[in-house]
């Protein structure tokens, strides 16, 4: 046994499936997983299910860049996710797992005086709304960071940077672990291998979902379904502002330096980390065409590759290990929807797009309010879907971290 | 996808195309103006296999073309010169 073993939090798995629960979540991502806890630990509601089709954090909880962040462009989002950081801070210590939570800060770099103004506008933003990032010279940059380079490879010099000095990565399966296990802890049902095939309706209502060994009768369905939610929309009749789109990421061999912050670069769309195992992990942004395919791509590994090592020369002598992808519900606003549909009974916690690790904790938080008191809370109010129809939209894709 | 055949310039990389877009009409079946118009301006077919798009080629010919592409491997089926 290792430390890392010996601090896994255990699933209790149940036995047997009722035939109705109060609330059926579909989808036992970071989101489900989440909403099931605060139900059951901040509401008492316990008679829950959670219906993964795969292994739970099988999708983009467990594929995603484990980044959290709340430098924001917008007041919605920059509180909405604020309050998620500072949920991430202490849930080691609510739910007894080990997260492997690190803050290490994450910094936005500018290569033109147009991102500088962009930085410039969003630590003022950002700290008008509670989150906390400044503004660093390229000297103090290179302080944080020494293996950068200024000059960007003679291409992209580094002119400043946004530090964003609370942002922090955590272990993305184990953040679905401790609300998994905190859940059934409390009296959830957490069932894997159970995909959902469709929904049960009554008149204008859902009443149920339905599954291959039958339906099951629910108060209340929530779709946290990340990747296939426009089908899973579909089945109530809702249409969804949604194109659903891979994200390559790869890890490269160890890197024996400690590399602490987060690097990313707003204009190059790419963004850099090192695992606890020491690993230097990157990303980039999705790939433009919508696709259900999780296939790596040698054009997005190339790309990534190649404006990765512009900023950090030392990544040419590191060599892929490994690679995958996910699939992203990306909103026609770059925000997430949560709420109602405009169907009885059904609710969605959807567009999370490249930004939904992050949101784990606080949308989870947000949802179970929501189902248990039948008022979304003021966080989560302005990201209803029927934000569109009251042209609402909340834009804020300079802050997607990619495009 | 690594390709995409220009049905003027041939076959081509990827980076030189810009994605357009699917090409959809509101369903008949949405019904009530403000609905329709919510359908045209937000909403997404976003299909898991067979869809029809749009692609521009920006570093070729700077014409427009169709694509028919399944979305479940992300292949093209096929490309076509004019509209659908």
């Amino acid at each position: 046994m290792s430390d890392y073993t010996d601090t896994l939090p255990s699933i209790r798995w149940p036995d047997a499936r009722r035939s109705s629960y109060d609330v059926v979540i579909v989808g036992g991502g970071g989101h489900g997983l989440s909403t099931a806890y605060y139900l059951a630990t901040r509401h008492g509601i316990t008679n829950v299910a959670v219906l993964e089709a795969d292994y739970i954090a099988s999708g983009n909880t467990g594929r995603n860049t484990t980044i959290i962040r709340a430098n924001y462009g917008i007041p919605e989002a920059i509180r909405f996710y604020q309050h998620s950081l500072e949920l991430y801070q202490h849930l080691e210590e609510e739910t007894g797992a080990a997260i492997l939570h690190q803050t290490k800060g994450i910094i936005w770099l500018a290569h033109t005086e147009t991102a500088m103004r962009t930085e410039r506008a969003r630590c003022l933003m950002n700290t008008a709304c509670g989150a906390t990032t400044v503004m660093r010279s390229p000297a103090e940059l290179k302080e944080l960071v020494p293996e950068l380079d200024l000059t960007g490879g003679d291409r992209y010099p580094v002119l400043g940077g946004s530090h964003h000095v609370e942002g922090a990565t955590a272990r993305h399966d184990r953040v679905a672990w401790a609300f998994a296990s905190g859940a059934a802890r409390a009296g959830v049902d957490v069932f894997q291998h159970t995909p959902v095939t469709g929904l049960v309706r009554e008149g204008d209502r859902v009443v149920g979902v339905q599954t291959a060994d039958g339906p099951i009768s629910a108060g209340v369905v929530l779709s946290a379904v990340g990747g296939r939610v426009t089908a899973m929309a579909a089945h109530a009749g809702v249409r969804l502002p949604v194109r659903t789109h891979p994200l390559h990421a790869f890890v490269t061999n160890d890197y024996a330096q400690g590399f602490s912050p987060i690097v990313a670069s707003t204009e190059l769309m790419c963004y850099i980390s090192q695992t606890e195992r020491g690993q230097m992990l990157i990303g980039a942004e999705f790939d433009s065409q919508p696709s259900y395919s999780r296939q790596s791509s040698f054009a997005a590994l190339r790309s990534y590759a190649h404006k990765a090592t512009r900023f950090l020369p030392f990544l040419r002598d590191l060599r892929i290990l490994r690679t995958w992808a996910g699939i992203c519900d990306i909103s026609a606003d770059y925000s997430p929807i949560m709420g109602a549909t405009g169907v009885d009974g059904f609710l969605v916690t959807t567009g999370w797009g490249t930004w939904g690790f992050k949101a784990i904790p606080a949308g989870g938080e947000a949802m179970a309010e929501l189902i248990a008191t039948g008022r979304p809370p003021a966080l989560i109010a302005p990201f209803a879907l029927d934000r569109f129809r009251r042209d609402h939209a909340l834009a804020d894709q300079g802050s997607a971290g990619t495009r | 996808m690594l390709w995409l055949d220009c049905p003027r310039c041939g076959r081509r990389p990827l980076d030189e195309f810009t994605f357009g877009g699917e090409r959809r009409a509101v369903p008949a079946s949405i019904e009530g103006a403000d609905e329709r118009d919510f359908d045209e301006v937000w909403v997404f077919e976003n299909p898991d296999g067979i869809t029809t798009e749009r692609w521009f080629h920006t570093a070729g010919c700077r014409r427009w073309m169709t694509v028919r592409r399944d979305t479940a491997r992300d292949e093209v089926v096929e490309v076509l010169e004019a509209l659908p």
